[in-house]
């Protein structure tokens, strides 16, 4: 008797070509053939995608949540990385 | 410390900030959660063999694609939910284990038998009507793994209500054999479906802390009094009888009044004595344990190949 469970994967969809891949779920499979042919079967029954990735989850590694505020609010006030921020004369057309 | 999180925790649920699986919760809206996520998994699972019962005898091809279609959907359904709860720190195995022993519930209504062919139009209707009311609010649960499961279980419900009203509209139009047997199947799925909600309001001791975290968002009597009042006028539709002698329009209400319900019943079926409690955990115990050799050999199957793809690597 074998306790081992099948690996979790997480499951990327291409709706269509020119869209990235998008995340989608996750799955258990015993190897990458059946993660894919059980990717399709649990999230394209309806033409969701045209392309599947599938990624055990054991290989993706997340920022922490705890980090949210060290990572992200730095760009909060760097708003000069934007267009608006700089002064130009209206009469100035295609730019 | 533990005060100023659980604050921010509920401040966040209050200005509708989803939850997501590493960010800090209570204890308890983690353990509500899994019970609740995987109960509903457990009754998507359950759920295939009253249907699956019906399958192989649909009557024209046209039915049988669409039921089968039904069913594969409902598997789907259990998988995604298998899947949210397993963000919660449970294993897929563990969470099986509560199932197969009888620890955790699944919803009572699959514990019912399926009779007649109109019985899958009766389940299409009443009990993924149920359901849908159930579902479409908590597409707006505060944790996210359980909210985009939900989006995606009700964009494919619809169809599975369509199908089942169908079935009962083409008998209600047939003969008067096929007519009986569509009030026959209503006669017997009415009670259970409105039973499906859950326990009355003032009986419910849960909801209000799952009303507060959102994981919870309309009380069973509302939803419950919508789903009759919706169903009334598709009954007529279908020129069928509600199987009620109170049922009717509340001016006043402005809505339908029907009925105490029998939760002797209700508690009996929940308590595991249903006509079918033991003739499904059964049918998914001895599914489980048959299939063991498959899962124990895809899994040899894999080591070897990835052995052999080692062995390669190393070579080269
Ligand atoms: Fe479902
Ligand atoms: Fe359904």
């Amino acid at each position: 008797m074998n306790q081992k469970e099948w690996p979790l994967w997480e499951v990327f969809i291409r709706a269509k070509q020119g869209l990235n891949h998008k995340h989608v779920g996750s799955l258990h499979a015993a190897d990458v053939t059946m993660a894919i042919a059980n990717a399709r079967d649990v999230y394209t029954r309806r033409l969701e995608g045209i392309s599947i990735w599938v990624v055990e989850s054991k290989h993706l590694h997340a920022s922490e949540p705890s980090d949210q505020e060290a990572l992200f609010d730095p760009a909060e006030d760097k708003i000069y990385r934007h267009p608006t921020f700089y002064n130009l004369p209206i009469e100035l057309k295609h730019m | 410390m533990e005060i100023n999180l659980e604050e921010s925790f509920q401040k966040k649920i209050d200005d509708e900030i989803r939850i997501e699986p590493r960010d800090w919760m209570p204890e308890k809206y983690r353990k509500t959660l899994l019970r609740q996520i995987s109960q509903h998994a457990h009754s998507e699972i359950v759920g295939m063999l009253p249907e699956a019962n019906w399958i192989t005898r649909a009557p024209n091809l046209r039915r049988k694609v669409a039921l089968l279609a039904k069913v594969q959907d409902e598997a789907g359904h259990g998988l995604y939910l298998y899947s949210a709860a397993e963000t919660l720190g449970m294993t897929r195995d563990e969470l099986l284990e509560e199932l197969h022993s009888g620890k955790a519930k699944y919803s009572s209504i699959f514990n019912y038998p399926t009779l007649s062919w109109a019985d899958m139009g009766a389940i299409g209707w009443l009990v993924d009507g149920a359901a849908i009311m159930n579902q479409v609010p908590l597409c707006r649960v505060s944790y996210g793994p359980y909210a985009r499961a939900m989006v995606r279980v009700c964009k494919e419900e619809s169809f599975h209500q369509r199908q089942g009203y169908e079935i009962m509209l083409t008998l209600s139009n047939g003969s008067e054999e096929q007519k009986a047997m569509a009030q026959d199947a209503l006669n017997r799925w009415w009670w259970p479906s409105v039973m499906m909600f859950g326990p009355n309001d003032d009986n419910s001791p849960n909801s209000a802390q799952s009303m507060k975290w959102k994981i919870k968002r309309f009380s069973n009597d509302d939803l419950r009094q919508k789903f009759i009042d919706v169903s009334v006028a598709q009954a007529e539709i279908l020129g069928l009888t509600i199987p009620d002698n109170n049922l009717k329009w509340n001016e006043a209400r402005g809505h339908y009044d029907f009925s105490t319900i029998d939760w002797i019943e209700f508690n009996e079926v929940i308590a595991g004595n249903g006509p079918c409690n033991k003739q499904r955990l059964k049918a998914i115990v001895s599914a489980w344990q048959n299939g063991e050799w498959v899962r124990d050999a895809a899994v040899a199957y894999a080591e070897k190949q990835a052995k052999k793809t080692d062995n390669k690597t190393i070579a080269a």
